[in-house]
């Protein structure tokens, strides 16, 4: 078992140079580089620019400056902002708390209705409940996040005023666990949406292959009854694959809490990575596509580590 | 606890399933196998309700894009404020209603829907082309380059393809033509995937090896003999590359670095929608669900194109 960790972690060292070579390459390639942003402010001279661009090492050949940079990343330098001069990590880090909540909401939200669908449809097959299931999934997986957001704030917010419409927190309220679950349910069904339908189509069809084996033939066979052979035989089998799929899914989940995040408001990464555009802060939005790769591979690696400690099926190696 | 219904026999379950191979009854005789691979998938093709649906939504979608000048009842462009906000189905003359600076809402989601379907197709034109090279080179070499393309393939996949759209998209003049190539340029990965390995195989089999013998050349084994028997997988998922980058678009024109007014695009319209949100819900409604039908169209149409070329694939 440790062998095959430390073999999966050696494997993530080749695609982390990738990302960061990636990164580099992509803020080096912005026309006028890095500081480009200073060449619009009309106190900066060109002379400024140079002193700069010295300071920051701007002169060097492109592969010191990267090895500095790529050594800065690896000991938690990231760089400071444009416009206040704060540590980037620092700036990512007190964002991360907030994403955090609300994907790990969404996820967990997702696979509960989105396995309890699966295990449905699966038992149900070709029944018009399995009909409506996978319709209604290709349906849901076709929604753009931002509008489906905007119908639930006008439904929810603006027409029924069950929930607020925005924000983490009501403003000028003291802090409290009630007041910021409400904040919480608009957003997280938002970007459980599309995260429900794919664990619903993934589970029916694990499902499917599971309950056609022959040892659920042979449980039927023994008189256990339908729940418990569901639950208790097929269920660790059909899920322990599905495991990757939360793995799978993180890409998406930075990408999808980055458009949930901008309609609710909600002050996450997504927040930070779209204001950072807007104000042209490429350390920050380097430092977000690094973090956010990182996290990527880290969260494929446990998720393949999980699955192998649960499911002996899996050969290790 | 709800009852759980008895597991389905296998008769009953076969009984119930789409018969997959009829094909040789048609011939007349049960022994005869009659029927050509084309022919097959278009049989199985033409029994997907969905997929025919979202395929004849697809040709209505084209062909609105095609006639967009003829059908278009005004400018797109053209303000008129003294004809601002009316509702949709309530003026003969503006069917869906006007915008906030008194545009026609029709026309411009028919503009809108070009922008989008060019952006959209440009970009699936980008990704396969993508796609396909690197898969070509990875699987038909192997070895040291395979590895290496690989492992860029396993980074890009890495990187939220929308953080890594935006960041783009900022870098660069938004176009219609640049939007679709930043779409194409972060999405090609499975394309590869799925190339290479149908590369690896089909180049083990007697007929390549034959070509080799023969003394063909390098490329022209790779475009002749392997990639024509390594298309069909692609198509699947070059129908679904449509879909995709049309939610991509919608998502970057949304946040502002996409496609940029006074030009319509389906997410564009939702970003200005926003601002009248509560006094004028219908502007942010219909881009919403043309985006919405359009991307369920060509997902459709992929899920129906996969099942008729491999039923094994089956969800």
């Amino acid at each position: 078992m440790l062998q095959y960790i430390v073999k999966r972690l050696l494997q993530a060292v080749p695609l982390l140079i990738g990302v960061s070579i990636i990164g580099f390459a992509m803020m080096h390639l912005a026309p006028g580089g890095p500081l480009a942003i200073y060449t619009l402010n009309p106190t900066i001279t060109a002379q400024d620019i140079e002193r700069i661009k010295h300071v920051f090492g701007l002169d060097q050949p492109l592969y010191i400056q990267y090895l500095k940079w790529a050594a800065g990343m690896f000991t938690g330098n990231w760089g400071n902002t444009f416009f206040g001069g704060r540590p980037v990590l620092d700036v990512i880090m007190e964002r991360v708390p907030a994403t955090l909540l609300l994907m790990g909401s969404s996820m967990s939200l997702a696979m509960i209705i989105g396995m309890l669908i699966g295990i449905l449809g699966a038992v149900k097959r070709y029944s018009v409940f399995d009909y409506l299931a996978t319709t209604g999934a290709m349906v849901t997986l076709s929604f753009p996040t931002f509008w489906f957001g905007l119908m639930m704030i006008f439904v929810f917010a603006l027409q029924l005023g069950w929930l607020p419409s925005g924000g983490m927190f009501t403003l000028g309220e003291d802090e409290d666990l009630l007041d910021l679950l409400q904040h919480l349910i608009l957003p997280t069904v938002v970007l459980a949406l599309v995260l429900v339908a794919q664990w619903s189509r993934y589970t029916r069809s694990s499902f499917l292959e599971v309950i056609h084996q022959d040892y659920i033939r042979t449980a039927r066979s023994k008189g256990i009854s339908g729940s418990r052979i569901l639950f208790r035989h097929a269920f660790p089998n059909a899920v322990a694959p599905l495991i990757a799929l939360a793995g799978i899914q993180l890409p998406w989940l930075f990408s999808g809490a980055l458009v949930t995040e901008t309609i609710f408001g909600w002050p996450g990464m997504g927040r930070l990575f779209v204001d950072s555009l807007t104000m042209k802060e490429y350390p920050v939005l380097m430092g977000m596509i690094m973090f956010t790769a990182m996290a990527v591979i880290i969260g494929n690696l446990l998720a393949d580590v999980l699955n192998a400690i649960i499911d002996p099926r899996i050969r290790l190696n | 606890m709800p009852e759980i219904a008895p597991l389905p026999r296998d008769p009953v379950d076969i009984a119930k399933r789409p018969p997959e191979d009829e094909g040789h009854l048609r011939s007349g005789n049960p022994l005869v196998f009659y029927e050509s691979q084309a022919k097959r998938v278009w049989r199985r093709f033409l029994r997907h309700r969905l997929a025919m649906a979202g395929g004849c939504a697809v040709m209505l979608l084209l062909l609105m894009t095609l006639l967009a000048d003829l059908i278009t009842p005004h400018d797109p462009l053209a303000l008129e404020t003294a004809r601002r906000f009316i509702p949709p189905f309530t003026d003969s003359t503006f069917l869906l209603g006007t915008d906030e600076m008194g545009r026609d809402l029709l026309s411009r989601l028919i503009y809108g829907g070009r922008i989008s379907l060019v952006v959209g197709m440009a970009a699936m034109f980008a990704t396969v082309v993508t796609g396909l090279i690197i898969g070509l080179i990875s699987g038909f070499y192997g070895g040291r380059t395979d590895n290496l393309l690989m492992r860029f393939t396993d980074t890009m996949l890495s990187f939220p393809q929308v953080f890594l759209l935006l960041v783009l998209a900022a870098f660069i003049t938004p176009t219609v033509i640049s939007i679709a190539l930043i779409i194409g340029l972060t999405s090609w990965m499975e394309v590869a995937r799925i190339i290479r390995a149908q590369i690896k195989h089909i180049k083990e089999q007697d007929f390549v090896l034959a070509a080799f013998a023969l003394g063909s050349s390098e490329m022209r084994i790779m475009f002749k003999e392997l990639l024509p028997n390594a298309i069909a997988p692609v198509l699947v998922s070059a129908t679904l590359n449509v879909a995709n980058a049309v939610l991509m678009e919608s998502y970057i024109s949304f946040l502002g670095y996409g496609i940029q007014p006074p030009l319509a695009s389906w997410g564009n319209m939702l970003t200005n929608a926003q601002a009248y949100f509560d006094t004028a819900t219908y502007l942010a409604i219909l881009p919403g669900v043309m985006i919405t039908l359009t991307v369920m169209s060509f997902n459709f149409l992929g899920d129906g194109l996969r099942d008729a070329l491999d039923p094994k694939l089956r969800m």
